[in-house]
């Protein structure tokens, strides 16, 4: 694909640029940044915006293969670039789960017929997500895997946990761990604090995230591997992840939108639309991950992206299964809650997940793949969750003003996403 | 809906005076049996508590009484849409073949009444039900009529015939106002 | 009744809970009488719709209702249906078409009858939700209790058992605190819900915890002990039932703490030997049987609060 990117404030903090200029695209590469005046090649025109390296939401659940009625591999990459991202990383708790190479060569050639957002597949560290053996780790890295997470799930067992974190050293492959004793949350549907114990519903303690939090930082250190926490949602966590990176240690953290915006009293009509895990918890768990954004503790912004189909939220609390979609939302609500500097917020949606999980990179250079990510900040726009382009609803943002909103979405040279006014 | 007074109907004397000649009536109508008196709430109560003093007095005996809150048996045309509070209601024990005399302050559509007498048929056979009503307004919707009536007067439906009574009201004084 | 359901006591203002108990006064007296109905609710559809097996409770709001000459239908929906996928939808849209008046709802969900309230026309009253609200349970506990002690406020109430799990000690808890009385709830650490200082969310220095039983119960005018579930043993709460009657149990020696004449209640069904002995349950304080002749007027009240008036 060809393509000019006129006028844009180009901004990529990892090769210094921060100037208005233009990007010649062609055949899906960047050939030149600066002036051009190629009036035969398509024009995007980017005046008053910021063209970025383009955004990659590591965190994220398209449903395919297994439960397609939720989201498709199609649908989801639909959202995602709707979003501003032009690559996701997808979980592999589908249905069979992503635990060998088949189900990778799957993901992969499908999302390449069928996304507009690049997917990078994440392979399951035991097989079946069962806890018990690794998967075939090796493997599925041949056939495409950019880290390895059986999310959905924590690796419970500390023996099996540290042979993973040992093990896909060989592939420099990030280890993500969803972090939950699953004893200590058993039963539990939100936060345990005064808002359940007045609602009448079971609790996950923050002490379930942080005990494991605690048990998997040393196992990080012990073995040098490299880990990555999944949806940091507790202060207690925030604060052992700070302490560890001051001692020097490699390791990398993420945080979702909603964790940041929205805390446990966002269930008091017990709606579904709420309930997630880790779950909304309390206003200073809430002012912890905002600290630790500002401070670098926290390296990603990465949505977690868990649709269901409007008829199984449409249960009691209790039944309900935990999630939200959040590709639509993010950016904006990143730009609208938090006060972050433009570098800062284009390392933690762009440059820190490309460093995080295994990938080629790309940014604003020549020879790098033509992915790019087009904001205006000043966009004050209403999330309307019906017209989504996620299959499903499930977003407690409906009806929300935000300000700031990705209008445009390139990615190999070619725009796949555009919203002007 | 603001109240403005027409025209004040009886004085506190006169108040007393007619609910002692209306007990005197129901004692002669009633050849000297002894009768229950059953208040409709609210200001049938104390008009039946005087009136049953005063049978006391004239025949040595005091007669039984008893308070009866009609709201629980409105029929549709009646009811509220706010609830109205619902009050107690006492019925002596052992009604049957006795005459009872429901005591309530106007008469008006006759609606209280029906829903009195509904009442009362799950309490047991009476002898004799009759009724004793300070101010007869006029305006029937259903077919009833007083027994024993302190004062007969016409009235326009714009008119509200305000009964007061010490016991409730402070005063003993019965008023006509008009709706505005 | 102003609001279209009663789904909890968090959300009554005093005056609310005064006119329910009010009401509920004067209609007890119907159930003394030879022919125990008035005609107040004829006409109107109350469906009890139960997802949680409650003889007790449906019973009562079953007589309830046609003491008030209401069409009282008994619906005992079975969760495993909807665990098929009915949804809670699909319920009230039921409810809808068969133009039922007013829903009674009991469910093992917390919140269940809010969703369901919020889908339907008709009035839904709360007939306990998961570990969340029993507000008829409260009231009739508040009616008992102003007969007894002629009073709501400045009284010690001590609660005692499982109260993480309990849905009467949550509405006991709003009430009572409410009306200026103080309640102090008492169980073993392990069942006490977590955040409970916070429980309630107005009159909160009326609230107290404690572990101690002794200290719960030292010059209480009211007792009232919950019900435990032997299913809490298999999931480590309390290690076994004698161990639990021993330091939970109430006993005549413990009831002696209380202040002289202090009434001893329960909301049923009782265990005896596990929470409460034989003799303090069929004892002279125990108002065990008040209560449930005060739930039937109770629930006659709110029913009759809230489907009295005028036809819409």
């Amino acid at each position: 694909m060809n393509l000019v990117v006129k006028n844009g404030r180009v901004v990529d903090p990892a090769r210094k640029i921060d100037a208005v200029t233009d990007i010649l695209i062609r055949d899906g590469k960047i050939r030149a940044i600066g002036k051009a005046d190629n009036a035969d090649l398509p024009q995007f025109d980017a005046t008053g915006l910021i063209v970025a390296p383009g955004f990659f939401d590591i965190h994220v659940h398209l449903r395919e293969p297994g439960t397609e009625e939720a989201e498709t591999i199609a649908t989801g990459g639909a959202a995602a670039v709707a979003g501003g991202f032009v690559a996701v990383a997808a979980m592999p708790n589908t249905k069979p789960p992503n635990d060998n190479p088949s189900i990778t060569s799957y993901i992969v050639s499908e999302a390449r017929r069928s996304s507009p957002a690049l997917v990078f597949p994440i392979g399951a560290i035991t097989k079946e997500q069962k806890g018990e053996t690794l998967a075939e780790i090796g493997e599925m890295v041949e056939a495409g895997i950019a880290g390895v997470s059986d999310d959905g799930k924590p690796v419970m067992d500390g023996r099996l946990f540290r042979r993973a974190l040992e093990y896909a050293q060989l592939f420099d492959l990030p280890v993500i761990q969803h972090c939950e004793d699953l004893h200590l949350s058993k039963g539990g549907v939100m936060h345990e604090g005064a808002m359940s114990a007045r609602l009448g519903l079971k609790g996950i303690p923050a002490a379930a995230e942080d005990t494991m939090v605690s048990r998997d930082l040393i196992l990080a250190e012990v073995t040098g591997g490299k880990y990555h926490v999944a949806h940091l949602s507790t202060r207690r966590a925030v604060e052992m992840v700070r302490a560890a990176k001051a001692q020097g240690m490699k390791i990398t953290a993420e945080v979702t939108p909603h964790h940041f915006t929205l805390t446990d009293r966002a269930v008091s009509e017990y709606d579904t639309n709420a309930k997630m895990n880790p779950p909304l918890r309390s206003q200073e768990d809430v002012d912890a991950l905002r600290a630790g954004i500002a401070d670098g503790t926290i390296d990603v912004i990465a949505c977690d992206h868990a649709p269901h189909h409007i008829n199984l939220k449409m249960l009691e609390f209790d039944r309900a299964p935990f999630g939200i979609t959040g590709l639509e939302t993010a950016v904006g609500l990143a730009l609208t809650q938090l006060k972050l500097p433009l570098p800062r917020l284009i390392e933690m949606f762009s440059l820190n997940p490309q460093k995080i999980m295994r990938i080629t990179p790309w940014g604003v250079f020549e020879g790098s793949g033509a992915h790019l990510t087009v904001l205006d900040p000043s966009r004050q726009w209403k999330f309307d969750v019906n017209q989504s382009r996620s299959k499903s609803r499930n977003s407690p943002f409906h009806g929300w003003e935000l300000k700031g909103k990705a209008v445009g979405t390139i990615v190999g040279g070619k725009v796949v996403y555009e919203d002007r006014k | 809906m603001a109240l403005k007074l027409s025209y004040q109907l009886m004085t506190a004397a006169e108040v007393r005076d007619t609910l002692e000649a209306l007990a005197d009536q129901i004692v002669s109508a009633n050849g000297g049996r002894p009768v229950v008196l059953l208040g409709i709430q609210r200001r049938g109560i104390p008009m039946a508590q005087r009136m049953a003093a005063r049978i006391g007095t004239r025949t040595g005996q005091q007669p039984q009484m008893g308070m009866l809150d009609i709201n629980l048996y409105r029929d549709d045309l009646t009811k509220v849409a706010t609830q109205p509070v619902v009050h107690r209601t006492e019925i002596p024990a052992d009604i049957d073949d006795k005459d009872v005399i429901l005591v309530d302050d106007v008469l008006y559509t006759g609606r209280t009444v029906g829903s009195a007498l509904r009442a009362l048929i799950d309490f047991g056979r009476m002898r004799t039900i009759q009724l004793a009503v300070f101010v007869d307004r006029g305006h029937r919707e259903l077919p009833v009529e007083a027994n024993f009536i302190g004062k007969k007067i016409t009235t326009k439906q714009t008119e509200v015939v305000e009964v007061r009574l010490a016991e409730i009201d402070g005063e003993d004084a019965i008023y006509v106002m008009e709706k505005t | 009744m102003k609001r279209k359901d009663l789904l909890g006591i968090q959300e009554l203002a005093r005056e609310e809970i005064l006119e329910i108990l009010d009401t509920a006064e004067t209609l007890q007296e119907i159930s003394t009488r030879p022919i125990k109905k008035v005609p107040a609710l004829r006409g109107k559809t109350v469906i009890n719709l139960f997802f949680e097996a409650s003889t007790r409770t449906r019973t009562s709001f079953e007589i309830a209702g046609k003491r008030l000459s209401a069409d009282v239908v008994n619906v005992t929906a079975s969760t495993s249906s909807v665990s098929k996928g009915e949804t809670l939808i699909d319920t009230a849209k039921t409810l809808d078409a068969m133009a039922a008046d007013c829903v009674v709802i009991r469910h093992s969900s917390s919140g269940a009858p809010h969703t369901i309230a919020r889908m339907t026309k008709a009035r839904v009253i709360n007939a306990g939700d998961g570990a969340h609200e029993h507000p008829t349970q409260a009231l009739l506990d508040a009616l008992t209790i102003r007969q007894r002690k002629g009073r709501l406020d400045g009284l010690k109430v001590a609660i005692v058992g499982d109260i993480a799990h309990s849905r009467v000690a949550r509405s006991n808890a709003h009430l009572l605190t409410k009306c200026g009385s103080h309640v102090w709830l008492c169980s073993a650490p392990t069942l006490m819900p977590v955040g409970g200082h916070e429980l309630v969310t107005e009159n909160c220095e009326f609230l107290h915890r404690t572990h101690s039983m002794e200290e719960a119960l030292q010059g209480a005018d009211i007792v009232m002990m919950l019900r435990v579930q032997f299913e809490r043993m298999d999931e480590s709460f309390f290690p076994s039932v004698r161990e639990y009657f021993r330091y939970y149990g109430l006993t005549r020696q413990k009831v002696e703490q209380a202040k002289p004449g202090a009434i001893i209640m329960h909301p049923g069904p009782m265990n005896r030997g596990v929470e409460i002995a034989t003799d303090v349950a069929d004892g002279p304080y125990s108002v065990i049987l008040d209560q449930v002749s005060a739930g039937v007027a109770v629930r006659m009240a709110i029913l009759f609060l809230m489907l009295g008036g005028q036809s819409s």
